[in-house]
């Protein structure tokens, strides 16, 4: 029994450095390798750039509150929002008083910034937390209920801003997988590569 | 729900259904004894690791031996894992310059990746190198479901073979697992995934300029931690204006894809599959829900095919099938009607409510149903992994994924641990209709009999007890570090330590990590795997010697739906009797303060 122990233990041993090399670093390395021949935009980050600037990436949302850009949703990443190196939803319950605390306020807060919308209901994902804090998305619901907003404050035509927002919204995958997502950043970029007033 | 959630759904189980047949086959030719197709294209790779090994694969174990090198190859797998995290700060590929993890954290995770349940303490963008991450945390996305696999087979061997104590060699189950399944299937996945968009390279943080400058405010703190407080009585704060966003990266795609295939769920990133960088589209989203159930459900079909009735296999898939189906149903229901205080408190200002179902800690992307079907299917299986936030879950949505951790990981289940726990409920049910016929029970041929029944018992037994003892435990001692209050922080500390036990690993991720969470945790996480795998493959060993009784006019046919039905009882019956007056405390209460506040 101890021979059939110390023989396995050293097989133990031998195997982890063994999977260590092939799966620890051959694999990864060598995904890597291919990443960054074939896919070199994705595998970096996907990031945007804007005369030579890196402006942020097209994955991961910003924040934004004022009034001439589109706003994406509420983020409980820390220290601010949209801190793309700390990932983090609210995590706070259903019945938690201060999660119905921070969705009045939202509720109130878009309801202040977009009073042409009064009358219609405020879409659900512009007032709750998403879930990794950076959702790149808003709803068409939830960027339809901005345009008037956008619009008044850039001086611009409304059916111009639904044109962009048309351009830069992700469908679903094969037209029913997923939901449709207004892309925010590449939104509001769209919207100031157009110049004009603000 | 909407006619398009239905659609996503049937398009999902119909893409399921044509690939378990296939996939399953396959799988029974890797495990298999004859000459196999995939050895033309990889048996090179196979032979080199033999030989680097020294392992002669003609060579086989019983079952003493076979649990022995199981055991041996985990544990030394978790002490180097747990070294590397504590020395990470000195090896290389660490960019951010993260520290030392602490003792406790270390600990707690290298026992939660050599256990399949990647239950995650840390976030991992704040905690681990780059090192840690690929050579440390995904050698075990490899490893802990090809040992999973490794066991279930023998037990399929035991159910096979007859007079004999071998029942394979684990180190060429372990190698043939690695190089004719994971690895191939890790390759093509984790290209498709940087295809999407997930990141893959070794270059640090990237700093981006923001678009609009955001700012916070901070209090300020003394040495000692505690708050300053001004001449105005009010807290001192500190603002801070921030131009630059840092966007951490790292090699995600290659560790999404094996954490995907294996049932391990352990993310790249604090909030999991959530993140834009692990699953950015919803074709990623898509491909991801599929990699998570696609091995558990093929080796249903493996198993029929090992033991020359594929009929067999099916009943066991539909048991699973029908056991998760009607729970897919229930958690989409609930998050779609979502939160009615909502619903209430904007009503209240101005007479319009808030549009769709419960969005908060949901990505856009994904939606509601596909936040509720992953939610689903992580938790039937042993994976984990999330793509919306399990604690902002509507309670009865929230529910559904802890009754599925509840009901024993045998709903598909971890790669290899989740059939593996089913054949031991297939054992009790048999024992339990041997009972109402008055008959010695037997499955596939071979008798069961006491010894297999108190092995059975401890497998069925291991988990509900130590969910509700550490439960217990953490709650009598102040239940520290829940999010929230009242019966929602209760069910965070249940939903954690079911988790834990059950080597899930998912999380109503407000529950923070203490010394006493992560010791206990660890604990529970050790026995919830092997304290399994050991009464497991002790069964393999003692069915393996028996003689094959043939079938005969009083032999319960075990493909049968009576049979289904009996099975699916079994699953159910125990997990309703040993959970219900904790859920009652947790979810059932919320669902009732909701409806009724």
């Amino acid at each position: 029994m101890f021979k059939e122990l110390a023989t396995q233990f050293r097989m133990s041993v031998v195997f982890m450095v063994i999977f260590t090399v092939f799966c620890g670093l051959l694999y990864p390395g060598a995904i890597t390798l291919l990443a960054q021949v074939v896919f070199p935009q994705q595998a970096n980050g996907s990031l945007v750039t804007v005369n030579g600037k890196t402006v942020g990436s097209s994955l991961i949302g910003q924040p934004f509150d004022e009034p001439q850009y589109f706003w994406g949703r509420p983020s409980a990443t820390s220290p601010f929002a949209y801190n793309a190196g700390n990932s983090s939803g609210s995590n706070l319950g259903p019945t938690n008083p201060a999660f119905l605390g921070s969705i009045k306020a939202n509720v109130d807060a878009q309801r202040k910034a977009n009073p042409d919308m009064a009358e219609k209901p405020v879409p659900m994902d512009l007032v709750t937390a998403s879930g990794s804090g950076l959702d790149p998305h808003i709803s068409p619901a939830g960027a339809e209920y901005q345009v008037a907003r956008v619009s008044k404050a850039r001086g611009l035509d409304p059916a111009k801003v639904r044109d962009l927002m048309a351009q830069n919204t992700q469908g679903r995958w094969l037209g029913f997988i997923g939901d449709p997502g207004v892309n925010v950043l590449k939104l509001n970029l769209a919207l100031d590569a157009l110049g004009g007033s603000k | 729900m909407t006619t398009n959630q239905w659609v996503q759904l049937l398009f999902f189980f119909g893409v399921l259904f044509a690939l378990v047949k296939p996939l399953g086959l396959y799988m029974a030719g890797v495990y298999g004894d004859k000459p196999f197709w995939g050895e033309k294209w990889l048996g090179w790779l196979e032979r080199l690791f033999y030989k680097l090994g020294g392992v002669n694969p003609k060579k086989e174990m019983d079952w003493k031996t076979y649990t022995l090198a199981m055991m041996l190859f985990s544990a030394v797998g978790g002490f180097l894992l747990y070294l590397q995290m504590r020395f990470q700060a000195l090896l290389p590929l660490n960019p951010a310059g993260q520290s030392a993890v602490p003792p406790d954290l270390a600990f707690n995770t290298a026992i939660s990746f050599i256990t399949n349940t990647n239950w995650q303490f840390y976030g991992g963008e704040t905690t681990m190198s780059y090192l840690t991450q690929m050579a440390g945390l995904a050698i075990h996305n490899f490893l802990s479901p090809v040992i999973g696999t490794a066991t279930v087979v023998a037990l399929i061997r035991g159910l096979v073979r007859k007079e004999t104590k071998y029942l394979g060699n684990f180190w060429v189950d372990v190698v043939r697992g690695t190089v004719y399944l994971f690895l191939p299937m890790a390759v093509i996945f984790a290209l498709v995934l940087v295809w999407q968009g997930c990141p893959q390279t070794f270059a640090n943080t990237q700093n981006a300029a923001l678009v609009e400058a955001t700012s916070y405010d901070q209090p300020v703190t003394n040495s000692a931690g505690a708050t300053v407080v001004g001449k105005d009585g009010k807290p001192q704060m500190t603002h801070t204006v921030v131009t630059e966003q840092p966007i951490a990266l790292g090699p995600v795609a290659s560790q999404e894809a094996i954490k995907m295939i294996g049932t391990n769920g352990g993310g790249f990133f604090n909030v999991n599959s959530a993140h834009p960088f692990e699953n950015p589209t919803p074709l990623t989203d898509f491909l991801e829900l599929l990699a998570i159930l696609l091995i558990p459900a093929a080796l249903c079909l493996t198993f029929g095919a090992m033991v020359g009735d594929l009929k067999q296999g099916w009943a066991v898939f539909a048991a699973m099938f029908l056991l998760l189906a009607p729970m897919v149903y229930l958690c989409g229901v609930c998050e779609q009607s979502g939160n009615p205080l909502l619903n209430k408190m904007t009503a209240a200002t101005d007479g319009a409510a808030l549009a769709d179902g419960n969005m908060e800690g949901k990505e856009v992307r994904f939606g509601v149903v596909d936040s509720a079907l992953w939610a689903t299917i992580t938790t039937a299986t042993s994976n984990g992994s999330v793509n919306s936030m399990h604690d902002s879950f509507t309670p009865m949505g929230g529910f559904v994924p802890l009754w599925m951790i509840m009901l024993g990981e045998v709903v598909f289940g971890g790669v290899g641990s989740g059939l593996y726990g089913m054949l031991v409920f297939v054992i009790l049910a048999v024992f339990i209709a041997g009972l109402m016929v008055g008959r010695t029970p037997e499955y596939l041929g071979k008798k069961i009999q006491a010894f297999e029944m108190k092995m059975a018992s401890i497998v069925i037994l291991i988990p509900p007890l130590l969910t509700l003892l550490c439960t217990a435990v953490a709650v009598a001692t102040g239940g520290p570090g829940t999010n929230n209050p009242g019966a929602h922080g209760f069910s965070e500390i249940l939903y954690g330590f079911a988790s834990m036990s059950n080597n899930n690993g998912s999380a109503f991720a407000g529950l923070s990590a203490d010394t006493l969470y992560n010791l206990m945790g660890g604990v529970a996480m050790w026995f919830g795997r092997f304290w399994l795998a050991i009464p497991t493959l002790a069964i393999a060993g003692s069915l393996a010697r028996k003689k094959v009784v043939p079938a005969g006019a009083g032999t319960l046919p075990t493909h049968t739906p009576l049979f289904i039905v009996m099975l699916i009882s079994t699953v159910i019956i125990v997990g309703a009797l040993t959970f219900f007056p904790a859920l009652a405390l947790g979810p059932i209460v919320e669902h009732q303060k909701m409806v009724h506040p």
